[in-house]
């Protein structure tokens, strides 16, 4: 897939349909991939990767991408591609300077889940039916897709792209059998006791680094409110309990209706917080109280948070208990 | 005597300025009894309550917020309360799924004509949130006085 994808960047770039490609890098490691533009074909030779390890979201940088001159060519990922739509919906990124191409994604992993599962010394990985060949140092391992791929991909909802002006390799479907729910259900039979101790234990840890909003498609605002300019310093380090409670809550509130669930918030936040469960909430509530609604699927419908119907359940469902 | 260390819950109720503020006007000059422990802060719409307000009215201390707005259909602008609905159904929603006491946060409509309603509402939500105790699990150190 790499090879077919760096022929056909070459391409585009040598009969002028584009200037740049938005892509990924390899770092020092196999595993630590970043997001890159590329503007010659030396520089795709040089740098240009496609593996397992390509879980980044690239749809963020487009925003600015799109706005630069000349058209930017962008490999998306299915999951990828939600976020693209909506943020076309959104008008942040301008679709004319954009050529798409869809890739084929099988589920990716990462570093840490490898490492998490004792593999050392990685240095290359590819998928194979229901399993994941690692190179390592130490010779070749095997292990099943359930053991390697990231938490996000074992329930990922969709392998079909929702946009491209082209595409690259075979089209998926969507998995209608996602069970990535399963998770915010366990959380809602618990009692609020329960419930309140796991939260404390999850978000008592987050460092307020920012990562996550820096990361999130949906968190694209040119100013933010927890960026506070005229402080001098920094809003880092959350004081309290209160404040990484707010912080979270807002963030996720801010994001209801327009997360598509790339799960990028939980990918990067370097305290391992399972971020996505915050924002998984409000997609089941959308979809149990306002209908089956997912972001990114379209560019034309209205978000949840801005319609509304004449009989919308009454807020008080939430004490008074009933479907949830 | 009232006992001086019975708590006494502090309640902020946003209350929408053409329906729900002028029933609270009406509930006082009805004369009805509701306690003094809520504190009404007046907004143009029940829309223009930030989910932050709410956040930011626990943070400085209060136990219990109840929005009030014009009845769905009676907004003063029209749909003002409709958007309000789905977003106060999510986020209260969200607060009781990391714990915090769902009782603790309410919507109820109450109209200009509804004087009663405001002082029953009042009271029975007063006496849902003293029961509950003072507001420990959204609380920031830095604001108790």
């Amino acid at each position: 897939m790499q090879e077919l994808m760096l022929a056909k960047a070459k391409e585009l770039l040598q009969n002028g349909t584009v200037n740049r490609v938005l892509g990924w890098q390899a770092g020092e490691f196999v595993y630590d991939i970043t997001p890159a533009v590329f503007e010659s074909e030396q520089d795709l030779d040089a740098g240009f990767v496609y593996n397992e390890f390509c879980g980044n979201n690239l749809s963020k940088y487009l925003i600015k991408e799109s706005r630069k001159e000349g058209k930017v060519l962008a490999f998306l990922k299915p999951c990828d591609t939600y976020s693209f739509n909506q943020l076309i919906k959104e008008h942040r990124i301008i679709r004319e300077n954009v050529y798409v191409i869809g890739v084929p994604c099988e589920g990716k992993t990462d570093g840490e889940t490898l490492k998490s599962k004792g593999v050392k010394g990685i240095l290359g990985a590819k998928s194979e039916g229901d399993e994941l060949i690692i190179d390592t140092l130490y010779g070749e391992q095997r292990l099943s897709k359930r053991d390697a791929l990231t938490a996000r991909c074992l329930t990922c909802k969709s392998k079909k792209h929702v946009v491209y002006d082209e595409l690259l390799g075979e089209e998926g479907e969507e998995v209608p059998e996602n069970h990535r729910f399963e998770e915010v259900e366990k959380l809602e039979a618990m009692t609020p006791d329960e419930r309140f101790a796991f939260w404390r234990g999850e978000l008592s840890r987050c460092i307020r680094c920012n990562a996550c909003r820096n990361v999130c498609p949906a968190c694209s605002c040119e100013k933010c409110v927890f960026d506070n300019p005229a402080s001098g310093i920094s809003q880092k380090a959350a004081a309290d309990s209160f404040e990484e409670n707010m912080f979270h809550i807002i963030r996720a509130f801010h994001v209801a209706g327009r997360c598509t669930d790339c799960g990028e918030c939980s990918r990067v936040c370097p305290q391992n917080i399972p971020l996505h469960l915050l924002n998984r909430k409000f997609i089941k509530d959308i979809d149990a109280f306002y209908g089956e609604y997912q972001a990114g699927e379209d560019t034309e419908s209205r978000a949840p948070l801005t319609n509304f119907t004449y009989d919308d359940v009454e807020p008080s469902i939430v004490y008074k208990g009933g479907k949830k | 005597m009232q006992d001086v260390n019975q708590f006494k819950p502090k309640i902020v109720a946003f209350c929408c300025n053409w329906c729900s503020y002028a029933g609270a006007d009406l509930a006082g000059t009805n004369r009805l009894q509701y306690p003094a422990d809520v504190k009404i802060i007046r907004v143009p719409c029940s829309c223009r309550v930030n989910p932050m307000f709410i956040l930011r009215a626990f943070q400085r201390g209060a136990d219990g917020v109840i929005l009030c707005g014009c009845h769905p259909g009676d907004c003063h602008y029209t749909t003002g309360n409709y958007y309000a609905r789905r977003r106060m159904t999510l986020l209260f929603s969200m607060l009781d799924y990391l714990g915090i006491e769902k009782q603790r946060t309410r919507v109820e409509w109450v109209s200009a004509a509804e004087g009663a309603k405001f002082a029953a509402t009042m009271n029975e939500f007063v006496a849902a949130v003293t029961q509950l105790g003072p507001n420990k699990r959204l609380e920031d150190l830095r604001c108790k006085n």
